[in-house]
């Protein structure tokens, strides 16, 4: 069996052992939920291993672990995965962030059995859309990816939590209805001789190179490449689309908004990529430049509005929208250098906003508040959650030696290399990101971490426990591991955006 | 060099190793143990240190006639970008990387053992020798950068380490607020200084000093061989606006005007940090930076340069105004350190390139090593007075020559030789930058000169008010006593280094010059007497004011004030320059455009998405009615809509 399937194989295995066993028994659930994410991210380590021997071997497939079996005839569908080092990256991420989610949610008491069930339903889906190769899979994926978290913020959730999950979900959804329509209309375009459509990504992009060089009508490109990014552009909170996301991961239960800011928002940026650029690459040179002003916009608009928020979780949900803009932004810049940097941005953001809300939920839970003004002199009280959070702060703001810096420097380097005004204006523009960052993370830092302790009733509180240790060391250990080596990650996934990025004019 | 390739790279290991371990373990350990810990290992460092400089500088294996070379001691690859630009971990040994070398170790290692002493009982003792690790790995490796990005790497790294150290009583007010405001200005500074990096890098197809610094004929083959040569924006040319840009990162480190006003606010960190951090190495990046990138400067954007003066000695001359005004020891000791900073910009400024016309690079980088010895001396012996009388302020003070005997003498000579009097060091080093300017620049010439005498001044007056002037009004609560041997010895050892510097160049066994070059060829130069002895006496007239007026507790003091009271008023108050920062930062960011935006997203952003499902939700609630369950109304819609249409297929 292909290793990949195993990303499917081992949650659904979870889910019904998990399913069989009485509700009652919380430790033993949890301890079938820790033992289940820890093989999950040994099988995504091994895979790195093995992915980066085999490219030793074999540096001319695009894909390597590849495997097709036809599912629906009728459409020809296929099951069919294979991974490139983007979805390896990719990979290794989700891995990390659902075992630590895991961790963080040891304190959850409340319908155990139901929510472990819905949060693996969740990461099948995170998983499921990584590994396909496949059009109709990778969105079937998609949608089970999404609808658990309706029900996980809404049971779960705190705050208004059936408004902003009803939020969240129909705005989601209202993307993957421009979604779906862009990819049929990919589907119905993909065979240019007519006849039975292809879903398969690799075909389809061989076919579309085929029929430019041929000189043949692509002018469909134009009408579903829009639809297909916004499609995804709403996922990785794209502005004007993203106001799901403050309201949704205000509501969300920590674990969960860990897993959608973390992972589930990079299958926006991932899909913007691999779906939209990839198989309509000339659409997508050509209107750029529209969604590089959304794009700009999201990263100076999140960062300006973050500096006045006054909820933990609403400062960090602005921050993913300045920095998932920043993913987007780089990808459409369409050379190697940019792209690399914002396949590294969405792991980097990925690990440091999963530490974030961790760390978020972890003080909410002691001090019941999340409101900035009433928290002061944390440090003092407990010390190891707070140099934590400060450490993710420092990665937040791009701090060399962590994550942040790597992904950031690659992306206005790569950036830069376009010489007219217009792209030299938006580099610009998300440099001075990097300041406006600075100043809203210290002033959370300045005002709940230090300075005198401000309400006497957290003197009492107690510092992290042994599992939010493990969950806040991991991810931390993981930020600083690529920030300070990231060499082999920053190969890895250059090596799969060559393919993509060749397609475009100053791609390599 | 195979000898000191094997040892260089446990320059920065070291440190690096330390800051984990103390930073992780720290608080299993005794605090006495990891002081000990973190000084033995910085001293096995600063051994390493002055073993390579030493040997560089005087074994002559690295020399070809008179002329330095630049050596790669390692380069190991980091990060790859593209093709071109590689991003390298390196250490890169020339006569400036070398020369800090030898300032960095040595003041880091007095503060570390100082620190022994002064910090002693306070909580967070380890947190402190670990950030002081993380410190001294951040400068180590941003002094032996081979590349440019390396250099900002290891600058954001120092940068940190500074905020770290000034939030070091993270339970103040004030020291969070200083904290911030230090990291957010330098920061403010250092987006330019990426923005610059990326102008020159992406036209140049480098990153690397050795390519970057590349001179033949005159011009700096990497700017010549590259469209920067030609190309304009808005009428300037690009290189001078990049190079310009490059150096507003370092005058945000260095705290040019008016990118100053986070270091006098820094000096709310314990005051070992402020010695080693805020005056002697961190706060001196930016003239390194110029220095490094100096052919480049000179060759290719010598407006710029000329610039870098203007602003160098406006800096120099403001901010010794404010120094004569204020009352907190340390905050004097701060002005001063931006005015003396200022200085070395300045000496930059009027540089030319090669022998005698680099006279101004060559004084700069003496009066950076100089002055680090003597200001860390002076900030160690503010620590040493501080803790005898715990105040900052002036007021707190006086009388303490006897008291203090061994602060005394050592704080004396630190402010002999920062006034410029021979034979201590700082009159060596300050004159030949008067020399320099005299040459290019008249004018700033001028407003070096008169800076002088002013340095003269307010640093006597800091010291009469200190250790003369009479006991404070109601005496001292407890009598004050000298400080205990560890931070005594510090203090000696900065003494005498200021003191042998000095002399030893006066006899001629030391030339600054040989060692020290903008092209790393050696040259030779006379004590220019003709400027000499003027700014000895601008220097003992300051002296002889600063007695007249502070020696005893007399009314002049009061009295020269009432004279000019409007400019002692702002001086005192830094010229406003910290209320003008904060309504822009206030009124003006936080009020006219985050809120706007942050409302705007609220409420028409998301009201717009709000205003769809409340609409969809209406429509749905009006449509419902359409399907009622009463036959009656189906029955009347249909016989309706049947009539309706056959009357409008008759019209057809």
């Amino acid at each position: 069996m292909n290793i990949l399937s195993l990303f499917v194989i081992i949650p659904l295995v979870m889910m019904a052992v998990i399913f069989c066993i009485n509700g009652e028994k919380k430790s033993l659930i949890r301890t079938i939920m820790s033992i289940g994410g820890f093989a999950l991210l040994c099988t995504s380590t091994y895979l790195t291993i093995q992915f980066l021997e085999l490219r030793q071997i074999d540096t001319t497939s695009e894909f390597l672990f590849t495997e097709s079996a036809m599912w629906y005839e009728r459409f020809n569908i296929h099951y069919s995965v294979g991974v490139d080092g983007i979805s390896v990256a990719m990979l290794l991420l989700s891995s990390i962030v659902v075992i630590t989610g895991v961790f963080v949610s040891y304190a959850m008491e409340e319908k155990v059995k139901e929510y472990f069930l819905w949060f693996l339903m969740l990461s099948i889906g995170v998983y499921g859309f990584f590994i396909s190769l496949d059009l109709f899979t990778m969105f079937l994926f998609y949608e089970v990816a999404l609808i658990p978290m309706y029900l996980l913020i809404g049971l779960w959730g705190s705050g208004k939590k059936e408004y902003s999950a009803m939020k969240l979900t129909l705005m989601l959804m209202g993307g993957s209805a421009f979604l779906m329509v862009g990819i049929f209309g990919i589907y119905y375009n993909s065979i240019p001789e007519g006849g039975e459509g292809t879903f398969n990504i690799q075909e389809i992009a061989a076919n579309v190179q085929a029929l430019k060089a041929n000189g043949g009508d692509i002018s469909w490109e134009y009408i579903f490449f829009p639809l297909t990014f916004v499609g995804f552009g709403v996922l990785g909170a794209m502005f004007p689309f993203h106001t799901w996301s403050p309201d949704g991961h205000a509501s969300a239960p920590t674990a969960v908004s860990m897993l959608h800011a973390g992972v589930l928002m990079k299958l926006g940026g991932y899909g913007c990529f691999r779906i939209a650029m990839y198989l309509m690459p000339d659409a997508a040179q050509e209107q750029a430049w529209i969604f590089i002003i959304l794009t700009g916009i999201s990263v100076v608009y999140g960062a300006f509005s973050a500096c006045v928020q006054n909820d933990l979780k609403y400062i960090n949900a602005y921050s993913s929208v300045s920095h998932c803009g920043l993913v987007l932004f780089a990808l459409l810049m369409m050379n190697k250098t940019a792209m690399t940097g914002a396949i590294l941005q969405m792991v980097s953001h990925g690990l440091m906003t999963a530490l974030f809300f961790a760390l978020i939920g972890m003080i909410y839970g002691r001090t019941h508040t999340r409101d900035i003004r009433e928290m002061g002199g944390l440090m003092k009280i407990m010390p190891i959650l707070c140099v934590c959070y400060v450490i993710a702060g420092l990665a937040s703001l791009g701090l060399p030696g962590l994550s942040g810096f790597v992904a950031e420097m690659t992306i206005f380097v790569g950036a830069f290399e376009h010489t007219d005004f217009f792209h030299r204006t938006f580099v610009i523009l998300g440099c001075s990101s990097i300041v406006i960052t600075a100043v809203y993370i210290l002033r959370v830092v300045g005002k709940i971490l230090m300075g005198p302790v401000q309400d006497k009733h957290h003197e009492t509180l107690t510092d992290a426990v042994w599992y939010e240790k493990v969950a806040a060391f991991g991810l931390i250990a993981a930020i600083a591991a690529i920030g300070m080596a990231p060499l082999w990650l920053s190969n890895m996934i250059g090596g799969g955006i060559e393919n993509i990025a060749k397609l475009f004019t100053y791609g390599l | 060099m195979e000898q000191l390739a094997s040892l260089a790279p446990y320059v920065l290991i070291l440190p690096l190793c330390m800051f984990l371990i103390l930073g992780l373990f720290g608080k299993k350990m005794c605090p006495k143990v990891s002081g000990l810990l973190g000084t033995t290992v910085f001293g096995v460092v600063s051994v390493i240190c002055y073993y390579i400089a030493l040997k560089y500088f005087f074994s002559g294996d690295y020399q070809i006639g008179e002329t330095y070379q630049q050596v790669t001691l390692f380069n190991m690859e980091w990060l790859r970008m593209n093709e071109d630009l590689v991003i390298s971990i390196g250490f890169l040994l020339d006569p400036l990387s070398a020369i800090m070398l030898i300032v960095i170790s040595t003041v880091s290692l007095m503060v570390h053992i100082y620190s022994m002493g002064y910090m002693h009982g306070e909580g967070g003792f380890q947190r402190f020798y670990a950030i002081l690790s993380l410190f001294s790995f951040a400068m180590l490796g941003l002094v032996v950068a081979t590349n440019i990005f390396q250099m900002y790497i290891f600058w954001e790294l120092v940068g940190v380490s500074s905020f770290l150290l000034i939030s070091f009583y993270y339970f103040k007010h004030s020291a969070v607020r200083a904290a911030k405001k230090a990291f957010i200005v330098t920061r403010f500074a250092d987006m330019f200084f990426l923005i610059g990096i990326l102008i020159l890098s992406y036209y140049t197809r480098t990153f690397d000093f050795d390519k970057l610094t590349f001179i033949t004929d005159g011009h700096v083959d990497a700017i010549v061989n590259s469209d920067l040569r030609t190309m304009t924006f808005l009428g300037f040319p690009v290189i001078s606006i990049a190079m310009f840009l490059i150096f507003l990162g370092g005058a945000g480190k260095s705290a040019m005007f008016p990118l100053h006003i986070w270091l006098p606010d820094a000096m709310e960190g314990p005051t070992p940090a402020s010695a080693l951090i805020h005056a002697a190495t961190m706060v001196v990046a930016g003239v390194y930076l110029v220095a490094r990138l100096f052919p480049i400067y000179t060759f290719e954007a010598p407006h710029v340069l000329e610039i870098i003066s203007y602003i160098g000695a406006f800096t120099s001359i403001f901010a010794a105004i404010i120094a004569c005004a204020q009352t907190d020891i340390k905050r004097v000791l701060a002005f001063s350190t931006i005015s003396q900073i200022a200085y070395m910009m300045v000496a930059l400024g009027v540089s030319g390139y090669g022998g005698v016309n680099g006279l101004g690079y060559t004084a700069s980088m003496w009066h950076l090593f100089t002055h680090a010895m003597f200001k860390a001396l002076l900030f160690m012996a503010a620590g040493a007075i501080i803790h005898a009388v715990h105040s900052n302020e002036m007021d707190a003070m006086g009388n303490l020559r006897k008291k203090l005997p061994i602060t005394h003498i050592t704080f004396l000579i630190a402010c002999l030789a920062i006034a410029g009097i021979p034979p201590f060091s700082g009159f060596f080093s300050k004159d030949e930058i008067l020399v320099a300017a005299f040459e290019t620049n008249k004018w700033v010439f001028a407003v070096e000169y008169f800076v002088a005498g002013l340095t003269a001044f307010y640093m006597f007056r800091l010291y009469y008010r200190i250790f003369w002037f009479g006991e404070p009004e109601g005496g001292y609560e407890h009598e004050p006593h000298e400080a205990p041997l560890n931070m005594t010895f510090p203090l000696m050892f900065l003494a005498a280094v200021t003191v042998i510097t000095g002399i030893s160049w006066a006899f001629g066994k030391l030339s600054f010059t040989e060692l020290i070059s903008s092209d790393f060829t050696g040259y030779e130069i006379h004590t220019h007497w003709n400027i000499a002895l003027p700014s000895i006496g601008a220097g003992v007239v300051g002296i002889l004011i600063a007695t007249f007026l502070y020696l005893e507790r007399t009314g002049r003091p009061n009295k020269a004030v009432s004279y000019i009271k409007k400019p002692y008023l702002w001086a005192y108050n830094k010229f406003y320059i910290d209320e003008i920062y904060l309504f822009v930062t206030n009124n003006i960011i936080f009020q006219r455009i985050c809120q706007p935006i942050a409302w705007f997203d609220r409420h028409i952003i998301d009201g717009f998405m709000n205003l769809l499902s409340w609409v969809t939700n209406k429509t749905s609630q009006e449509t419902k009615e359409i399907q009622s369950g009463y036959v009656q109304q189906y029955a009347w819609v249909f016989i309706m809509g049947v009539i309706t249409i056959v009357l409008l297929s008759i019209n057809l």
